[in-house]
């Protein structure tokens, strides 16, 4: 068990959609990145703090932390790993 | 002669409304059909049906307005394509299944290769009213389980591996019976929250939940003129070997058991649930 240390180097706000755009706008948020690149995705509790961190996952990418900002959002810290 | 109507619905012939036509339906297994038995059904409902043909409830496909005297005709054509008649009346009908974990996400289970096993084990077999089998590949519950007479649900049992664990916290927020619970550094999981949905494993990012296949059981659903949910009466069941000998048991009883056109659900009823239960926990311990 190890935690990873990371820099934020791009950060994308999502809760002002609901799905299916949320992801969606988190990943052309990640396309605009290099790859090793890390991106905060800032998303609403419920629905997209569920689906959106597996998205990701599913797209190849690498899930760094996942933070709890204690208002109701979190922050998902993903480092580009694929294009 | 006079027409054998039941042996005509054994073979998926059912009578229509308009005298002397029947709509056939074919035998399919988990919704899912072949190029070729598709090609071949066309041709049949354009040559001998009106033209159109119907998708039913439970993933099988009729041909309608097909005439008494070309039933054997259009048996032979339809095996051409690969495609035979289904069954209806007091038997095990179409095991309808999901696409499960070879085509979707979301799977736990390969429902069409658990529906396939369940048709060879027990399609059409006579019984003493109709009964039928839905395999659904996870929680999201796409094929309705419970409906089912016997109902599968795929199942993912986990187990966390700390040294592969890096904190992130996606898996107790993916997880929607909150099992999951983390302090001081540390992952818990309370099992009897745990609904085996197994979406922690499927979002962690290193595949720090171990999972083992497992399939949810239920018994005795209806969905017809009366609605009952089938009931899980047994712990998740982590082997197909065991998954068989369950199912085996729960159709045996219904065999033993059942008076003449009484659904499942109902000669659990009648007989005892206890006694039921009994049966298939046996089979459940082997």
């Amino acid at each position: 068990m190890a935690e990873l240390d990371f820099n934020i180097d791009e950060r994308v706000d999502i809760t002002d959609v609901v799905c299916p755009m949320t992801f969606v706008k988190a990943k052309v948020a990640m396309e605009e990145l290099e790859i090793g690149q890390v991106l905060a995705v800032t998303m609403n509790d419920g629905e997209p703090v569920q689906n959106v961190p597996r998205s990701f996952k599913e797209e190849g990418q690498q899930i760094l932390k996942l933070i709890d900002n204690e208002n109701g959002t979190y922050d998902l810290i993903v480092k580009k790993v694929e294009e | 002669m006079a027409v054998d109507y039941a042996a005509l619905k054994k073979g998926g012939f059912m009578r229509q409304k308009q005298k002397n036509h029947f709509s056939l339906r074919l035998a399919v297994v988990g919704g899912n059909l072949t190029v070729k038995n598709l090609r071949k059904i066309a041709d049949v409902a354009e040559k001998y049906g009106d033209g159109h043909v119907h998708l039913t409830s439970r993933q099988s496909v009729e041909i309608p307005f097909i005439k008494l005297d070309q039933v054997d005709e259009v048996k032979e054509e339809l095996a051409k394509g690969e495609c035979k008649p289904g069954v209806c009346g007091p038997r095990v009908r179409t095991i309808t299944a999901c696409q499960g974990s070879q085509i979707c996400p979301s799977g736990n289970i390969d429902s069409y290769d658990i529906a396939k096993k369940l048709d060879e084990r027990y399609f059409a077999r006579e019984l003493p009213h109709k009964f039928k089998f839905g395999v659904t590949g996870c929680q999201n519950n796409c094929l309705k389980a419970e409906e089912n007479d016997v109902g599968i649900k795929g199942a993912a049992k986990v187990s966390w591996n700390a040294s592969a664990c890096i904190m992130c916290g996606v898996c107790a927020k993916a997880c929607r019976t909150d099992a999951i619970t983390i302090a001081d550094g540390k992952i818990e999981l309370t099992e009897d929250k745990c609904n085996y949905c197994g979406r922690c494993a499927k979002a962690c990012p290193t595949d720090a939940w171990e999972t083992q296949t497992g399939y949810l059981v239920s018994f005795g659903g209806l969905f017809g003129n009366r609605i009952y949910k089938g009931e899980e009466l047994l712990p998740v069941i982590t082997s197909e070997e065991t998954l068989f000998r369950v199912t085996d048991a729960a159709i045996q009883f219904f065999d033993d058991n059942a008076k003449p056109s009484e659904r499942f659900r109902y000669t659990i009823e009648r007989v005892g649930i206890d006694k039921f239960k009994e049966t298939i926990k046996e089979a459940y311990n082997g």
